[in-house]
């Protein structure tokens, strides 16, 4: 199993949809075939069609806000004393994280081939938030699948995807998270083909999802590499990302513009959600070594019992709550161009700590995993290291969650010593 | 010797009827419950499928996700689904068993020995809701080296082209979906235009057997009862549901019902 250099990871891809021959594919009931075909013949289409590049980009530009900050967190680096840390604030884009990249990307191409609904799933409710913008924005009528465990810990979001017009409809099926509202979605989808596109919140699903995903969050490193650029004269000697991992999507956008870098050079961390401490269940199938299975009709490491049945997840950030993982994610851990590691709820509030503390930043709680492991590892690090972690999204979402964990200081705003 | 699916439809075809499909989910409420089901009901169907329950069913409407949950929170395991084949097969020798699930349930238990475990307990065909063709072609012919009918899903968004390519591939029987649904939804097409469809499908290859499925219960089955064979699922799985709610006997109930259906269609 290798990457190739110079062909983009998402199109790394065989007949079946493929990644290494045998991670994600299209294991989708018969009804979706055709609503999949068509669309991977649009998005194949669409994705090299330069008005279709220039439209995104104008949007991406206008309407979400690019490039996003680059900016050096100096007194967490002081503090730290090893590597100079940075940060991506992904955060900046409109509405507060990178899903806005994948929603705005999928209600293009809903209008191209002429459907008025779109559907969505969410976990944190940021796809779902965004989704319901972007639906807004876009003129379509706008349907939200998510678990009744998530609507009760991530009300803010909730709040703004009602006031955008869209429908949240709670799962109350098996866990009530992530992993029962894509089932929900997706089944939805197999009832409404003929009139309603889907978008799939994260890089998973059957593969075109999974490529439409990749290539919309890709502005991330898209922007970085300019910024990092400008910043030191040439991409850095020493670099290393760090990105939380949940479904994938922020973690891979954040590194494919240097697929190609060796990794001596360019390392990618990827942070999994290790669940609480005392805890036996976790979100993290790459570090804890789950084994392949098929799930929401891709193959990929996945949380399981011995028979097939999708084991529950337990973690404090419900953007990383999923059983699963990209395909994309499975390819770079058995080409081992990326090293992913977990972190549990206990750590990831620290880090959130240590980071409100000396910084003007509110990372929330999934970022907050990929800080924990930069802290430690930046102490570790030479002064000439660069170490970048994507603050993917705000903290505003959490609130309720670090008020009861960490108490109420910690949410409000402007809290930093600084 | 002929596959016990091929018997039975020849069976109704000489009662000039349609066969009678029911479905059901292994082990929904209890191993022992779900065997007496099929025990009783075998009187008055033709072939019984027999759903392995999965917890992220991504076809399957309300009323089996409940079946299959219910069955899975009882301790339903893959070979307790064999053992019940093999123990429902010790007295119905001839009656043909199809097993209904999802890919990770054979993917985990591996392709070869699932396939030698349905031999030796006794199932006659497998439908794989989520192996579409082409994907399905070399499980396909795994399961036809060992006498086992790999049952093709079809269904109203499949293209003509399509449509013969995967009826070329398929064994003698096939599957339609009757609509744009999961499993279980309100029919919103008429019979009439299931039927046409199903006449075009049928055009492709008249050799090859045709049933119907979702979305069909007491109501409808009359009307559709020119197809070669009719499958009835989620209106038995809600019986299960009711009895229980009602602490009813669930195998009288659904007997029961399996005896209506089949009344309708004769």
């Amino acid at each position: 199993m290798k990457i190739k250099k110079k062909v983009p990871l998402i199109d790394q891809v065989n007949k079946l949809g493929f990644w290494g021959g045998k991670f994600g594919g299209n294991y989708v009931p018969e009804t979706l075939k055709k609503p999949i075909e068509d669309l991977e013949i649009l998005f194949n289409k669409l994705k090299n069609d330069k008005r279709f590049i220039a439209e995104r980009d104008k949007y991406f530009m206008n309407w979400v806000g690019a490039p996003t900050r680059f900016i050096k967190l100096e007194n967490l680096t002081n503090h730290i004393g090893g590597a100079q840390i940075w940060s991506k604030i992904v955060s900046d884009a409109n509405g507060g994280a990178h899903k806005i990249y994948n929603a705005t990307v999928h209600c293009l191409l809903a209008k191209r081939s002429g459907k008025k609904f779109i559907i969505g799933d969410t976990g944190a409710g940021y796809a779902g938030k965004m989704l319901s913008m972007a639906a807004k924005k876009f003129g379509l009528k706008c349907k939200i699948f998510m678990g009744a465990k998530d609507i009760a810990r991530q009300q803010p979001n909730v709040k703004a995807m009602k006031k955008n017009g869209a429908e949240v409809i709670p799962v109350y099926s098996g866990s009530q998270t992530l992993v029962d509202a894509v089932s929900e979605c997706m089944r939805f989808w197999v009832a409404n083909c003929d009139t309603t596109a889907m978008c799939v919140g994260s890089t998973v699903g059957p593969a075109v999802f999974v490529r439409i995903c990749g290539w919309s969050t890709s502005q991330i490193s898209r922007e970085l590499k300019v910024q990092l650029i400008n910043e030191f004269g040439s991409i850095p000697k020493k670099l290393k990302l760090y990105n939380c991992v949940g479904g994938g999507s922020s973690s891979f956008g954040f590194w494919n513009e240097f697929m190609d870098f060796d990794k001596k050079q360019c390392e990618f961390i990827g942070v999994e959600a290790g669940g609480p401490a005392k805890s036996k269940k976790h979100a993290a199938p790459l570090t804890y070594g789950s084994k392949i299975g098929i799930l929401h009709g891709a193959a990929q490491y996945v949380n399981q019992d011995l028979d097939g049945q999708i084991e529950e997840t337990e973690s404090i950030s419900a953007g990383l709550d999923y059983p699963g993982i990209s395909p994309l994610h499975c390819f770079l851990k058995d080409t081992k161009r990326a090293r992913y590691t977990a972190v549990s709820d206990e750590d990831a509030l620290i880090a959130y700590k240590t980071v409100t503390k000396f910084e003007k930043l509110r990372p929330s709680l999934e970022p907050s995993h990929a800080f924990s492991v930069a802290i430690k590892e930046a102490k570790k690090l030479s002064k000439d290291t660069i170490v970048v972690v994507n603050s993917c999204g705000d903290a505003y979402k959490d609130r309720e969650i670090i008020k009861q964990r960490l108490g109420k200081k910690y949410v409000e705003p402007n809290q930093s010593c600084f | 010797m002929l596959n016990p699916i091929s018997l039975a439809f020849k069976k109704a075809k000489l009662e000039k009827r349609a066969a009678l499909l029911t479905y059901t989910v292994a082990g929904d409420s209890s191993k022992k419950q779900s065997l007496d089901i099929l025990n009783s009901i075998s009187k008055n169907a033709d072939i019984l499928e027999l759903g392995i329950p999965h917890n992220t069913p991504v076809a399957d409407g309300s009323q089996i996700q409940t079946s299959a949950y219910r069955a899975i929170k009882n301790g339903i395991k893959m070979n307790d689904i064999f053992k019940i084949v093999k123990d429902f097969k010790k007295y119905n020798k001839s009656k043909p068993i199809i097993l209904m699930g999802y890919f990770n349930m054979i993917f985990q238990y591996g392709e070869h020995k699932f396939l030698n475990k349905c031999n030796s307990s006794g199932v006659n065909g497998l439908i794989v809701v989520d192996l579409p063709w082409p994907e399905n072609k070399n499980f396909a012919k795994k399961c036809k080296k060992k006498s086992i009918y790999f049952i093709q899903l079809l269904s109203p968004t499949t293209t003509k082209q399509r449509l013969k390519k995967i009826i070329r591939d398929s064994h003698p029987m096939n599957y339609f979906i009757s609509m744009l649904s999961t499993t279980g939804g309100k029919l919103k097409v008429s019979p009439n235009d299931i039927l046409k469809n199903y006449t075009k499908i049928k055009k492709i290859d008249p050799k090859k057997e045709i049933v119907i499925g979702f979305g069909i219960t007491e109501k409808t089955i009359g009307r559709l009862k020119s197809a070669d064979g009719l499958v009835v699922g989620s209106a038995i799985c809600k019986e299960i549901s009711k009895s229980l709610k009602h602490r009813q006997n669930p195998v009288t109930n659904v007997s029961k019902l399996v005896k209506k259906l089949k009344n309708k269609i004769l």
